[in-house]
């Protein structure tokens, strides 16, 4: 049957209660179709009173001491929940019971991304079919699996068990999947000083001016300052200040987020300074991320004066680099 | 078996809101219009398909009699179910050869409720209905257990919805559209849209029925099965009571020219056809839900009813030879019934 009527004499009498509409004033005002509906509410109070018979009546007592049990049915199939009869034959089942679970494995689900008052949980969650390790037949429950993309035909999942349970089935709250991973945090602190080479560079930021250097040996010009050449290996001597203007040889757009970036996403770029052999890396703002390219012409943008920070010496007196309007230049 | 027809069939204009008519006031006007088709004022056997639950009433369908005339004392029965099961009963009854016609009606109210609400309780009340297992969601379980390709739903929730807006009693629905999930997979338009509505339906036997109709449609089968009611101990993808009432009622004996499907769900037309051996090379020639089904409007308890009745409609209007209407009842196409007509 497709609904069940209540009982011809039913174990307490249903309560119909019927509200009188909100506004009866409504219906007399000239031009107003009043609806005359009203609010009834049909409720059996405390519920039906069911007995549950010896095979549910068992399962439901399990259930209650966090346990979960199936019955044998005559040619040894395990069904859980467990049935007084085996829906392939209709033949009694044994009353033999067999513990199955707890874990189980999912075979199908439907994902609820917008729970109702009646569900049993209050977020997004899945109905799955769950069948119980030992069973021969599937469960049907919920799993908190918190994303849908977490669920998939095979998940391995396991009751969440109320702390107060009465024998009613949902005793468990719901399944959860089995635990397949875990987070490490990581943190460690440290105390850097920058060296001597990169001190010199800094205190050069500091004042506004982009230090470099040049090799006596090959005659390229490095920026940031460097003590020796990383080609020649040969200590270098010949400082050089560079102008604050360059061109992107390459760039990264971030998607994740960074403490040293502003927003996402960010373009992290190679910016090879006028006179430079070798590109400084730093972030490329003023623009939009899609709209960065190879060759294109860049100034760095100092904060403001005021804000330039004594100590200690860092790169956040360049806010970025931004474009010049200049056309692009060949690399 | 005796010789049974559906002589006349009658539906409201089924409405997506509440009109503002009691169950009553629903039905009388199908139940005039099918006397006045069939000719026919008394019936030996009366039976109707209602659901008190959306009412919010018990024993809400006796005022429904009202809309009969029921004095003097008529012989009545109801059932709890789709109004197919009560032309089931009706067919049954006439079998006994002492009476010789059978009215059946079926109506719903579903805008007086929340649907959601009122089909959990159909459910096993030990097992599922504590869960808050509604009926969008046990159907996305069987969507999702059938593994159901999207394009083709999609088509058929087209192809449902067009046919809908050429049945003057179906709804208004324009094409499906939007990727919203109702409960993953099963978008909102593959739920059937429930709608306030009422039929009717007059079976005649033998010689009343070729006295009434130019061309009675002949039940030549009429079976209904059902498989376990708890979705866990049966396969989902399939429906294997659909399959075997099919077979009972001699479903496949010749060809379908038309088949109108209970699919309150569109993933359940692949599966249907596939049960009611609908599908393939063989089945081509078969129209599928022409009236649009009841993806087009869904006046609970009285859709089942309607699909034999737009069924029986084609052969009466000698549109068809041989037409199937089908219904369902309980979670996931779990209780079928097929009854097969001939002109």
């Amino acid at each position: 049957m497709p609904s069940e009527a209540p009982p011809e004499t039913p174990p307490e009498a249903p309560s119909e209660v019927t509200a009188p509409p909100g506004d009866p004033a409504a219906e007399h005002v000239p031009g107003h179709v009043a609806d005359h509906a009203v609010d009834h509410v049909l409720e059996f109070p405390g519920g039906y009173t069911r007995t549950t018979g010896p095979v549910i009546g068992r399962f439901l007592t399990e259930l209650r001491d966090a346990r979960i049990v199936g019955v044998r049915t005559a040619d040894g199939r395990v069904l859980v929940p467990p049935l007084e009869y085996d829906p392939a034959t209709g033949e009694d089942v044994t009353g033999e019971f067999a513990e199955v679970g707890p874990a189980g494995t999912v075979q199908s689900w439907a994902w609820v991304g917008d729970p109702r008052p009646e569900h049993p949980l209050d977020r997004p969650f899945a109905w799955a079919l769950v069948r119980l390790d030992g069973a021969d037949t599937a469960l049907v429950h919920a799993v908190d699996a918190g994303d849908a993309r977490a669920m998939r035909p095979g998940l391995r999942v396991r009751p969440r068990w109320r702390a107060e349970r009465t024998g009613h089935i949902t005793d468990i709250e719901s399944f959860v999947p089995e635990v397949t991973r875990i987070t490490s945090p990581v943190r460690t602190e440290y105390r850097l000083r920058p060296g001597r080479a990169l001190t010199r560079f800094l205190e050069g930021v500091a004042r506004g001016v982009l230090l470099g250097c040049r090799c006596d040996s090959c005659g390229k010009v490095y920026v940031p300052y460097r003590l020796s050449c990383p080609e020649c290996g040969v200590a270098i001597t010949e400082e050089r200040e560079l102008p604050d203007t360059g061109t992107v040889t390459t760039f990264a757009i971030n998607n994740l987020p960074d403490p040293r970036a502003p927003q996402v996403p960010f373009v992290s770029a190679y910016i090879l300074l006028d006179g430079a052999d070798v590109p400084l890396i730093a972030l490329v703002g003023d623009v939009p991320a899609h709209e960065v390219r190879q060759g294109m012409r860049v100034r760095a943008v100092w904060a403001p004066r005021q804000e330039w920070a004594p100590a200690p010496l860092s790169m956040s007196n360049i806010t970025w680099f931004a474009p010049t309007g200049e056309p692009d230049a060949e690399l | 078996m005796r010789e049974v027809a559906v002589v006349a069939f009658a539906q409201t204009r089924h409405s997506a809101v509440d009109e503002g008519l009691s169950e009553p006031e629903l039905i009388l006007p199908v139940i005039e219009e099918v006397r006045r088709a069939s000719g026919l004022r008394t019936f030996g056997f009366t039976c109707s398909g209602s659901c008190d639950y959306l009412a919010g009433a018990p024993f809400s369908f006796v005022s429904a009699l009202d809309a009969v005339g029921a004095w003097p004392p008529i012989s009545e029965s109801h059932v709890e179910m789709d109004a197919a099961w009560a032309l089931y009963e009706a067919w049954v009854r006439l079998q006994h050869g002492d009476v010789d016609s059978a009215l059946v009606y079926g109506f719903g109210k579903p805008s007086q409720g929340d649907l959601r609400q009122i089909m959990t309780l159909q459910l096993d009340p030990y097992y599922l209905a504590p869960l808050g297992l509604d009926h969008v969601s046990y159907a996305a379980l069987q969507a999702s257990a059938r593994g159901a390709d999207r394009a083709e739903l999609d088509e058929i929730v087209r192809r449902s919805r067009a046919a809908g807006r050429a049945n003057p009693y179906a709804l208004d629905l324009p094409d499906p559209e939007g990727d919203a999930f109702a409960v993953a997979p099963l978008r909102p338009y593959d739920v059937a849209p429930p709608a306030d509505g009422a039929a009717a339906v007059v079976l005649a036997a033998g010689d009343l029925a070729r006295s009434v109709c130019e061309r009675p449609a002949w039940i030549r089968g009429i079976a209904h099965c059902m498989d376990s009611h708890y979705l866990g101990m049966r396969d989902l993808a399939r429906s294997a009571s659909a399959a075997e009432a099919a077979r009972a009622a001699g479903a496949g004996k010749a060809q379908v020219d038309v088949a109108e499907l209970h699919v309150r769900f569109s993933h359940e037309e692949p599966i249907l056809r596939e049960a009611l051996g609908l599908d393939g090379a063989s089945a081509a020639a078969t129209e599928i839900n022409p009236s649009g089904g009841p993806l087009a409007a869904d006046p609970v308890m009285a859709t089942g009813l309607i699909r034999i009745g737009e069924a029986a409609r084609r052969i009466i209007d000698g549109a068809a030879g041989r037409a199937l209407g089908h219904a369902a009842s309980g979670p996931c196409l779990q209780h079928n019934l097929v009854t097969v007509m001939e002109g």
